[in-house]
C-alpha cells in the first residue's frame, strides 16, 4: 500500500490488478555499502525502477577548499574514497604540479607508483570480499580484512596514519621510506598470493557465488559509452582501457603490468578482472621496490611549493621564513585551469583545478568514478531480482565518501 | 601531444566553425569555447566525428565568476577512448540564461546537469527530472555560489522535546575565519588601519 492507492477497490473488480510495489533500499542496509537509498519500484520480485537518492554524505567538499590553501586541501581528499586515500591525493597533486611545473624526484615518483598500487590492493581486497558477502559468503571479508590490516600498518609505517594518509605532497612524498618498510612490503608481497589463492579458491569456482553473480548486471559497450564507465566497469566488459597505460602518469611506463579484461561484462567477470587486478599491483609493488632500492635521493623536489630540509632549517634564515610562509600563507599557484585524472581503483579520479593566482583554488571540482556507475544503477538493476540489486551495488564498488562529496 | 591537440583544434575549428568560438590549448589540453545555442549539435557532432569520436562524458561542471557580466561557466569534459584524447568545453553563460541539456547525447549527463542545478542553481532546458541531488531534501540556495557563504543559513539537530530533527539558523559563536596571510606590504588588497587618513595629505 505504499503507492498511494486507496482501499480495496482493484479486489472487487473481476480482474486483479496488480500494482507495483515501492520499497526502500537503505539508507541503513548493510548491503548499501554505506548511505545509499534506493527506491525500488518491484513487480514482484523483479525491479521496474530504481531511483538511487545520494548526497546523504554530503559534506560540501568542494565549497570548503575554496577557502583553504591548497595544503590544506589535501587530506580532505583522504576523506573521499576512504578505501584507498592516497590515490585520491595523487590526482590533486598531479594537477597542482602540472600548473606549477614541478618535476617530481624520482625516488618520490615510485614511492607514489609503490602506495598507488597498495591502495588498489586494499581497495579491491574490499570489494571482492563484502561483495561476496553481499552475496551471501561470511568467510571472505575476515580474511581480506586481515590483509587489509597489515597493508593499514605499511601506511602508518610511511606516514603514521593508518587511513587518512595526507602523505603525497605537492612536488613528492611527505617523508622518505625507512629500508626496513620496503623488506617488510616485499616479504609482504610473496606471502600474500596464498591469501588470494584462498579467497580464490573460497569463492571462484563457489556455486553459489557464480549463480548470484554470473550473468547478472551485464554492461555492454554501448553502456560504457553511454553512461561514463571507467575502471574495472569498462574492462569487466572486454575493453582494455586503463589511464596507467594510456594516458600513464607519474612513471607507469616503465613498469610491467597486464590488464585483464573480463569477456561477458557481468559481477563474476569484473570479480575475476579485481582478482587478476591484484595480482598485477603485486607484480608493480615488486618491481618498485626493485626500482627504489637502486634510486636514492631526495623525495621532494626543493622549491617554492615543498618546505626546505630540516637542516636548512636549521642553518639559513632565508629557509626559515620560507618554511613558516609555506605553511602559513601557503605556496601560490599560477593562473589556469587543469584536469588531472588518475586510475584510481575504482576508475577515474579527477580534479577539474581552476587557479587565480592566489595561495587557493578558485574552484576544485572532484570527479569522482562511482558517481557514474551508480547514475546507472537504473539502466543495470532493471528487470534484475531484487537480490540482485545487492550484487549489482557491489560489483560496482561505489563509496559515498567520494560519490557525495 | 600539443601537436595533435592543435591539429585536432584546428580540424574541429574547419569543419565546425560557427560552433567554435575560440579555442586554444594550454597546459596540454585542449579548451574551446562554444555559444549554449550550439552546444548540442557540437556535442553531437564530437561524438559521431571519425576523427574525434569523443565518445564518453567525462565530467560537467559549473565555475562562479561573479564580477562577469556572464556570470556562470558550464564547464564540459569528453574523454575519446578510440583517439586516446581528452577535449574540455566552456560555455558562458548569463545568471538568468538556460543551457541546453545534452542528455539525448549522453545520457551520463543527467547527475552531472542535476548536480550543476543543485550546486549553482544554472537550469537546463530539456532536462527530464531536474531535481537536486547532493544537497539535503527541501534545502534552500546554491551552495557553490560564490556568494552563498561556507557556514551555510541553516543547522539541524535532534530536538530531544519534540523529538525530531529541526532546523534552526547558524549560530556561530565565533566569527567564521578566514585567515589572511599577504604581508602587508606586497599583495594584501585591503587598506590597513590607519593608511585611509593618507589621502588628505
Amino acid at each position: 500500500m505504499m503507492d498511494g492507492g486507496k482501499g480495496f477497490e482493484d479486489a472487487l473488480t473481476g480482474e486483479q490488478k496488480i500494482r507495483n510495489f515501492n520499497i526502500n533500499f537503505g539508507p541503513q542496509h548493510p548491503a548499501a555499502h554505506g548511505v545509499l537509498r534506493l527506491v525500488l519500484e518491484l513487480d514482484g520480485e523483479i525491479v521496474e525502477r530504481c531511483d538511487p537518492h545520494i548526497g546523504l554524505l554530503h559534506r560540501g567538499t568542494e565549497k570548503l577548499m575554496e577557502s583553504r590553501t591548497y595544503l590544506q586541501n589535501l587530506p580532505y581528499f583522504d576523506r573521499l574514497d576512504y578505501v584507498a586515500p592516497m590515490n585520491q591525493e595523487h590526482a590533486w597533486c598531479l594537477a597542482i604540479e602540472k600548473l606549477t611545473g614541478v618535476e617530481v624526484p624520482r625516488r618520490a615518483s615510485l614511492i607514489r607508483v609503490l602506495y598507488s598500487e597498495i591502495g588498489r590492493i586494499l581497495n579491491h581486497l574490499l570489494n571482492v570480499t563484502t561483495q561476496a558477502m553481499d552475496v551471501g559468503a561470511l568467510t571472505p571479508p575476515l580474511w581480506g580484512f586481515e590483509e587489509r590490516e597489515k597493508l593499514m600498518v605499511f601506511y602508518e609505517r610511511a606516514c603514521g596514519a593508518r587511513l587518512h594518509a595526507a602523505y603525497f605532497r605537492p612536488g613528492g612524498v611527505h617523508q622518505d621510506l625507512p629500508p626496513e618498510l620496503l623488506d617488510d612490503i616485499e616479504a609482504w608481497s610473496h606471502e600474500f598470493p596464498a591469501v588470494l589463492d584462498d579467497i580464490d579458491g573460497l569463492l571462484t569456482e563457489n556455486r553459489i557465488f557464480k549463480q548470484r553473480n554470473a550473468d547478472i548486471g551485464v554492461v555492454t559497450e554501448e553502456d560504457i559509452l553511454n553512461y561514463g564507465f571507467s575502471g574495472v566497469m569498462v574492462r569487466g566488459s572486454g575493453l582494455a582501457w586503463d589511464l596507467r597505460r594510456a594516458q600513464p602518469y607519474e612513471c607507469y611506463d616503465e613498469f610491467e603490468f597486464q590488464i585483464p579484461v573480463g569477456k561477458n561484462g557481468d559481477c563474476y567477470d569484473r570479480y575475476l578482472v579485481r582478482m587478476e587486478e591484484m595480482r598485477q599491483s603485486l607484480s608493480i609493488i615488486q618491481q618498485a621496490i626493485a626500482k627504489l632500492r637502486d634510486c636514492p635521493g631526495d623525495v621532494l623536489a626543493r622549491g617554492k611549493i615543498t618546505p626546505p630540509s630540516r637542516s636548512d632549517m636549521k642553518t639559513s634564515m632565508e629557509s626559515l621564513i620560507h618554511h613558516f610562509k609555506l605553511y602559513t600563507e601557503g605556496f601560490h599557484v599560477p593562473a589556469g585551469e587543469v584536469y588531472a585524472a588518475v586510475e584510481a581503483p575504482k576508475g577515474e579520479f579527477g580534479v577539474y583545478l581552476v587557479a587565480d593566482g592566489t595561495n587557493k583554488p578558485y574552484r576544485a571540482k572532484l570527479r569522482a568514478p562511482g558517481y557514474l556507475h551508480l547514475q546507472a544503477m537504473d539502466h543495470v538493476a532493471k528487470g534484475h531480482q531484487l537480490a540482485d540489486v545487492a550484487a549489482i551495488i557491489g560489483t560496482m564498488d561505489v563509496v559515498f565518501g567520494e560519490i557525495d562529496r | 601531444m600539443s601537436e595533435a591537440l592543435n591539429e585536432l583544434g584546428q580540424h574541429i575549428e574547419l569543419k565546425r566553425p560557427n560552433c567554435v568560438l575560440a579555442w586554444d590549448v594550454t597546459y596540454g589540453e585542449l579548451n574551446i569555447d562554444v555559444a549554449p545555442s550550439n552546444l548540442v549539435e557540437f556535442v553531437e557532432y564530437l561524438k559521431s566525428d571519425r576523427n574525434c569520436q569523443f565518445s564518453s562524458l567525462v565530467d560537467i561542471t559549473g565555475v562562479d565568476y561573479p564580477e562577469r557580466a556572464k556570470r556562470f561557466d558550464v564547464v564540459y569534459h569528453f574523454l575519446s577512448m578510440y583517439q586516446n584524447q581528452r577535449i574540455r568545453l566552456r560555455v558562458s553563460i548569463r545568471e538568468d540564461d538556460m543551457v541546453p541539456s545534452i542528455i539525448d547525447v549522453h545520457p551520463s549527463a543527467n547527475w552531472f546537469e542535476r548536480e550543476v542545478f543543485d550546486m549553482f542553481g544554472i537550469l537546463f532546458s530539456g532536462h527530464p527530472d531536474l531535481r537536486r541531488i547532493l544537497t539535503d531534501y527541501g534545502f534552500r540556495g546554491y551552495p557553490l555560489r560564490k556568494d552563498f557563504p561556507t557556514t551555510g543559513y541553516t543547522e539541524v539537530r535532534y530536538d530531544e522535546a519534540q523529538k525530531r530533527v529541526v532546523y534552526e539558523p547558524v549560530n556561530l559563536v565565533q566569527e567564521y575565519r578566514q585567515f589572511d596571510f599577504m604581508s602587508p606590504w606586497d599583495g594584501a588588497n585591503y587598506i590597513l588601519p590607519g593608511d585611509e587618513k593618507q589621502e588628505n595629505t
